[in-house]
């Protein structure tokens, strides 16, 4: 198929590309860039992509895909299709399905179901086997499969040993290491962010410090080892400071935050609001503010969004037995926009965050809109005004705090190795 | 008149007025429990469920007296005999509850939010007995009751409450209930007990009980649960009653008409002593009070008007 988007304006930060011109798909790849009008449209179909921006396709590399194990939340062909009305055209999925992927059956499998997908599948394979923390998993045989890192997110490495041998170790293969930085003991039983609201609604909380002690720790690990690590979902200004300095040290380390870490508070528990429970946890505003900046000065690389599905009955009753997680594929880049629209990033940074950085640290071959690049193209409208309305989600499951949220800015085309 | 909201939640947010009025009208029912025949038909035909998904003694009981004294046909359903071991979900169990029409269910559940889920869910008025660490407004209330019977008024007290606040529901409604009846309140425990923002809320924080109870009015100690010893939050007994037990020394420090209360069931010894927990009658006369302040609240989000006793 020839695809030819005209009249749109491109933003490739990787080139620094940033002006009008016509883009020429075909074969899955993007073969030709041109001034606008300058391209021949015959035996193309043609997207008019008028006052709209044409993106290196979006990247989301901590997605819950659920399958195996989970297919009631979410499977491959429902999460990807999730992910494609989002923007993104590759998505990297967490290994805490059942089995874990923890050896290169899984991984297999995970490929072969991504075969007919929506976007394309990266998975990430599990540090340690099980997950369990207490005997490294084959990292050789899951890179060979295909997985793109390794993490045991849902929980920590808590085994300071275990961590520093996983990070040695990944070097063979240079092999990124995405750590869920919590110390599983500090944070306990608790279910949302420790402060003067877990008081008032009588939960337990999860003091910032569980996400900080560790953030210190693995980035040490990281500077003992030379190891490439990435710290997801990060939500304290602690963890921001910390990360800045490491990375004025010169220490490996990149980081990824959520859209909800910069777009609500635990304030959004009130209520016993189980939709806004998600580990880490919603926290105050000066993490709020301390994200932002961290986005805004470079400390935080990537916009993920821990997309955790959970069925409806899950996330009902008792606060303190819902499980953590929110879905995030379809809200991420309109809540990213509001930081644009805010002036808090301008579009370039935003795709920077959202593609071209996940990209440069996955060593994925994307994230630019080069001639001869993949035809992973996602052409947005920043001023389409729309609401977010959850019973329409792709995703087979509907946990969003954001449910009739108004937000400004969508992607309207998402192409995908240079399939509309 | 009835109270603003068909249920009761928690403490935070009443008003003064609506605190008062229950007060008020829990004195009119004290009088019920004296007489010889201790039944009022103000809630006839009515239908009381307690909903109990945590064990309870003394609560239980309260209310469901509370309930037969006013002629309500009262059900009591502990959930470890019920089909809530079968898995039912607490919206499922009280959804069916509500379909054999019943008009309060009262609920007391180990997680903090429970009866405000119900409540928004249900026709029901919806009664909070205990949800986790949240609220416990008829324990408040009552407390405030029994204070205000004995002193005479609750505005301008110095209230302290000593223990486990972290995971006290009583002391959280005790201090939304005293400070909006404008009384002092201080709160007084080992930092490890003490939860975060808590002087936001309205009380003093104090870590030294001989400070705390100087010239204190009322003291109102809490049950210490000897299980937090093995999460870390104090040594042990030994210098747990040392340092915030109630003993005869450190009540005299309290003003001289001091008045001690517990919410029950006491561990003599732990954090009071014997020899204080026998010479005030105050805590015993809690549980008479908890009939009458029960008895209040349920006739008056029935509805009621005060002239029907």
């Amino acid at each position: 198929m020839k695809i030819l988007i005209k009249n749109g304006h491109l933003a490739d930060p990787a080139n620094k590309v940033d002006e009008k011109l016509d883009v020429l798909v075909s074969n899955g790849k993007i073969s030709k860039l041109g001034k606008p009008g300058s391209l021949p449209a015959n035996g193309c179909k043609v997207i008019d992509a008028a006052g709209m921006f044409v993106a290196p396709g979006l990247i989301d590399m901590h997605v819950h895909l659920r399958e195996p194990g989970f297919e009631y939340k979410e499977t491959i062909t429902t999460g990807t299709a999730a992910a494609k009305i989002g923007g993104f055209t590759s998505v990297c999925c967490m290994p805490n399905t059942n089995p874990v992927n923890d050896n290169r059956s899984v991984t297999e499998f995970i490929l072969a179901q991504a075969r007919n997908a929506s976007t394309q599948v990266f998975p990430i394979g599990a540090i340690t086997k099980a997950s369990r923390g207490e005997e490294l998993a084959e990292m050789g045989e899951l890179h060979a499969a295909g997985c793109v890192a390794i993490s045991d997110d849902g929980q920590p490495v808590m085994n300071a040993s275990m961590m520093r041998r996983a990070m040695e170790y990944s070097k063979i293969f240079d092999m990124l290491i995405i750590s869920h930085c919590e110390d599983s003991i500090l944070s306990g039983k608790g279910v949302m962010n420790e402060g003067i609201v877990s008081t008032e609604l009588g939960l337990r909380g999860i003091p910032r410090a569980a996400e900080d002690v560790m953030t210190a720790r693995d980035i040490s690990l990281a500077e003992l080892t030379g190891a490439r690590l990435h710290i997801a979902h990060v939500s304290t200004a602690g963890s921001v400071r910390m990360i800045r300095d490491a990375k004025s040290r010169g220490v490996k380390v990149t980081a990824e935050t959520c859209p909800h870490y910069f777009s609500l508070t635990e304030e959004a528990v009130r209520g016993y609001n189980t939709l806004a429970k998600m580990n880490p946890p919603l926290r105050t505003v000066d993490d709020v503010a301390a994200v932002k900046q961290g986005l805004k000065d470079g400390t935080l690389d990537v916009i993920a969004t821990d997309h955790a599905p959970h069925a409806m009955d899950e996330k009902s009753g008792e606060f303190d037995y819902a499980p953590f997680g929110i879905v995030g594929l379809e809200t991420a880049l309109g809540l990213t926009l509001k930081l644009v629209h805010e002036d808090v990033l301008s579009l370039t940074e935003a795709i920077r965050k959202l593609s071209v950085n996940p990209a440069l640290i996955l060593k994925l071959d994307k994230g630019t809109l080069s001639a001869g690049a993949d035809a992973d193209i996602t052409i947005i409208d920043l001023n389409e005004d729309w609401t977010v309305a959850a019973s329409q989600f792709k995703s087979k499951s509907k946990n969003t705090p954001f449910d009739g949220w108004k937000l400004r800015g969508k992607a309207v085309h998402t192409i995908v190795g240079g399939k509309i | 008149m009835a109270l603003s909201s068909k249920d009761l939640l928690g403490i935070k947010g009443m008003a003064s007025e609506e605190i008062r009025q229950i007060l008020d009208t829990a004195a009119t029912f004290k009088d019920v429990s004296e007489r010889d025949i201790k039944k009022v038909p103000t809630l006839r035909g009515k239908t009381v469920i307690n909903l109990f998904y945590e064990a309870s003694t003394r609560t239980r009981t309260s209310f469901e007296l509370a309930g037969k004294r006013l002629s309500a046909d009262v059900i009591n359903i502990s959930t470890s005999t019920s089909s809530v071991v079968k898995g039912e979900t607490l919206l499922d169990t009280a959804r069916n509850i509500e379909a054999m029409k019943c008009d309060i269910i009262i609920v007391r559940h180990s997680c903090s939010g429970a009866p405000e889920y119900l409540s928004t869910r249900l026709k029901s008025s919806v009664i909070n007995a205990g949800d986790g660490f949240h609220e416990h407004p008829t324990q408040a209330l009552l407390d405030m009751f029994t204070i205000r019977e004995m002193l005479g008024r609750l505005e301008g007290l110095t209230v302290v409450i000593v223990g486990d606040i972290a995971h006290s529901r009583v002391a959280r409604s005790n201090v939304y209930g005293l400070t909006a009846m404008g009384a002092k309140v201080r709160v007084c425990g080992p930092p490890t007990m003490l939860p975060p923002g808590i002087d936001r809320i309205g009380a003093e924080v104090h870590y030294d009980t001989d400070e705390a109870v100087e010239g204190a009015d009322v003291i109102m100690m809490l049950r210490l649960q000897l299980e937090r010893q093995a999460a870390g939050l104090f040594p042990g007994v030994r210098e747990y009653a040392r340092l915030y037990g109630l003993n005869q020394v450190r009540v005299a420090r309290a003003a001289k008409h001091v008045m001690v209360m517990h919410p029950g069931p006491m561990n003599r010894g732990v954090e009071i002593s014997s020899e204080v927990a026998d010479s005030t009658p105050v805590i015993l006369e809690q549980v008479t009070n908890g009939v009458a302040v029960r008895m209040a609240v349920m006739f008056l989000l029935s509805g009621g008007s005060k002239t029907e006793t």
